[in-house]
């Protein structure tokens, strides 16, 4: 079986359960048959799960060409770019999803990032690490050194990650750029939903990852 | 020479045995006769449309009758959807991936097309057309006008891309297909390919334009114009009544192929294949004959190339690629020439390719961004120039492989060997 063929068939058992939890909460926030647009796609992983599970007319940008090249193999509409500069191409509401998965805090302008998301899809669904998850804290706290923790390895001098946020710093962002919060989930280092409703100063907390789903 | 007389003539079944008799004949006069014989009488299928069915041309001329010539390879499936097209760049033919009838050469394409290749004769119905202008049995000025019985030379309007592209049009209709599950090309090709979703985008269903761009840029106006001036300025070209004349603009028309072929390649690859060594001697010669490699390379190409393509064609055929400018089309925004676009896309380039670089595809993929138009798009890494799109480059297989299975899905053309 070709690469491309794989991401026309319906995912198998095995297949389900290798799913990163993460990637099955942003699925199960986004219906049926929509357009759909994944900014930083990576090898596709995501982006083939929406158009295998949910039969979007999906497309991807991701900054790596041969990510993308592996992409564009599978099947999937996937162009080389950077969500800091070529998002601007795109016209107002193009998509009924844009998905910034795990990409916001490698980004060098998030807020402008994140406008460019609200003008061109209807919803917008972001993932991102919670850096005030308690670990990290306790790491600046007692040790005195950037956190480096086995969700987040890098160290600081070489870390892709430039921009990090903690949630209740990305839900004010939401507020000063008059996005509507339509759903927020807090889920742990396995990426399983944190199973109970809290406030947001213990999702901050307990949280070490977060998906808000927004609107304009 | 007998010897490869009979080849040639084993090779053309339609070639006539009195044009081969001279048993002194060389090679080269050979494929010189055999080429001039395929202008009007293609070893290719054709179609011939008369005077009542013409050609309406950009440049305001109505041309007819004309014929095009092509080739098919693969079966048409009953719902006919599974039609690729694939253009041929400056000088190539409808002999994609099948043997040229006058080189004896493969088809130019064998490596991507074929049975279990990228473009795979097993599932899709290929066809491939000689470009309008052409010297290998669609209407060019090798042509016979058949106003006045002699080639048209320069009498033949001149002719565009999207010229091209209507007559290509018609051979489909001809052919009954409604809608082309794929446009392919490289270059020239890849000019073909974005004018075709332009033109018909209801006919595109997937295009693939490779080592391409939506203009001509100054540059590669100005490497043309060397190429057009050097073969003008051939006394044997005759103002392009060479025909009759029995002449050949050949040493033109070589200086053209030789300045033309060192931009199809980087600087990388010469330095790869031919550095400074030396041809056939132990040292300079203090002199001008081709002392380097490098310099033996491009004269053999230009004298080969002289056998088996007319020097008018190459005149039409380049001011058609220097004419080309899509968004001139669209009061200069090549966004809008997409918009709404139906078809998906999939930009190709390769990173040491300076005649059709990167950012001339990313202009294209921008503005596909901007009409929202579904678009892929890869940049290959490879160090052999503008000709890297004819060679052995797994990674532009792997995506001409990935994205025509991925667009076969969502057209529901069934997959060979799947269930689904």
């Amino acid at each position: 079986m070709t690469a491309a063929l794989e991401t026309s068939l319906p995912l198998g058992k095995a297949e389900k359960a290798a799913i990163r939890g993460d990637h099955m909460i942003v699925c199960d926030l986004v219906p049926e048959g929509g357009r759909v647009l994944d900014v930083g796609c990576e090898n596709g992983t995501l982006l083939s799960l929406l158009v295998r599970e949910k039969r979007v007319d999906g497309r991807g940008i991701e900054l790596s060409q041969a990510g993308v090249n592996v992409c564009v193999a599978r099947g999937l509409s996937v162009v080389q770019g950077d969500a800091d500069r070529d998002l601007a191409d795109y016209p107002d509401n193009a998509f009924d999803f844009v998905i910034l998965s795990q990409t916001l805090q490698a980004t060098r302008e998030p807020k402008a990032v994140l406008q460019q998301l609200l003008r061109i899809g209807s919803n917008v669904i972001v993932s991102f690490p919670n850096f005030g998850h308690w670990k990290n804290r306790l790491q600046l706290l007692f040790r005195g050194r950037m956190p480096v923790t086995e969700y987040l390895p890098y160290s600081w001098y070489d870390t892709p990650n430039i921009h990090f946020c903690t949630i209740r710093d990305f839900v004010a962002l939401c507020e000063e750029v008059d996005a509507k919060v339509e759903k927020a989930v807090a889920l742990d280092r396995m990426g399983r939903k944190m199973g109970f409703s809290a406030p947001w100063w213990v999702w901050n907390l307990l949280g070490e990852q977060a998906i808000f789903l927004l609107k304009r | 020479m007998e010897v490869a007389a009979t080849v040639i003539v084993a090779q053309r079944g339609k070639m006539t045995k009195s044009t081969i008799t001279a048993g002194d004949r060389s090679d080269a006069e050979i494929i010189r006769v055999a080429a001039r014989n395929e202008a009007d009488n293609p070893s290719s299928k054709r179609v011939v449309f008369d005077a009542g069915q013409p050609l309406e041309l950009d440049a305001g001329a109505s041309l007819g009758p004309w014929q095009i010539a092509y080739e098919t390879y693969g079966t048409l499936n009953a719902e006919r959807s599974n039609a690729i097209l694939v253009c041929h760049a400056l000088t190539g033919d409808q002999y994609v991936a099948s043997e040229n009838p006058i080189t004896g050469k493969p088809g130019w394409w064998s490596l991507l097309v074929g049975p279990g290749k990228p473009v795979d004769t097993n599932r899709f119905f290929v066809i491939c057309a000689n470009v309008l202008g052409g010297c290998l049995g669609t209407t060019g000025p090798a042509s016979t006008n058949p106003d006045t019985g002699k080639p048209w030379g320069l009498e033949l309007p001149v002719v565009t891309i999207r010229d091209m592209v209507r007559s290509q049009a018609r051979l489909i209709d001809h052919l009954g297909i409604e809608t082309l599950f794929a446009v392919i090309g490289g270059s020239m090709g890849g000019m073909q390919v974005l004018q075709w979703a332009v033109s018909y985008p209801e006919r595109v269903f997937a295009a693939l334009p490779i080592a391409a761009a939506a203009r001509h840029s100054s540059q590669n106006i100005a490497f043309h114009e060397v190429g057009r001036q050097a073969v003008m300025a051939d006394p044997d070209w005759a103002h392009g009544r060479y025909h009759e004349q029995g002449l050949r603009p050949s040493k033109g028309l070589a200086v053209a192929r030789m300045a033309a072929h060192i931009t199809y390649l980087s600087d990388a690859a010469l330095h790869r294949k031919f550095g400074r060594n030396l041809q056939d001697r132990e040292a300079i010669t203090f002199g001008f004959d081709a002392d380097f490699q490098i310099e033996s390379y491009l004269r053999h190409q230009g004298m080969t190339f002289v056998d088996r393509f007319d020097a008018n064609s190459y005149l039409y055929v380049t001011r058609a690629m220097d004419y080309f400018d899509i968004a001139a089309d669209f009061d200069g925004s090549l966004a809008r020439a997409f918009l709404h676009s139906p078809t998906r896309f999939c930009v190709m380039s390769f990173t040491s390719d300076w005649l059709f670089p990167t950012s001339e595809s990313k202009a294209v993929v921008r503005a596909l961004n901007a009409s929202a138009a579904n678009v892929s798009f890869v940049e290959v890494e490879s160090d052999r120039g503008h000709d890297a799109f004819l060679l052995d480059e797994p990674e532009m297989f792997r995506t001409v492989d990935g994205f025509l299975t991925g667009a076969a899905c969502a057209r529901g053309l069934a997959v060979p060997g799947s269930a689904a």
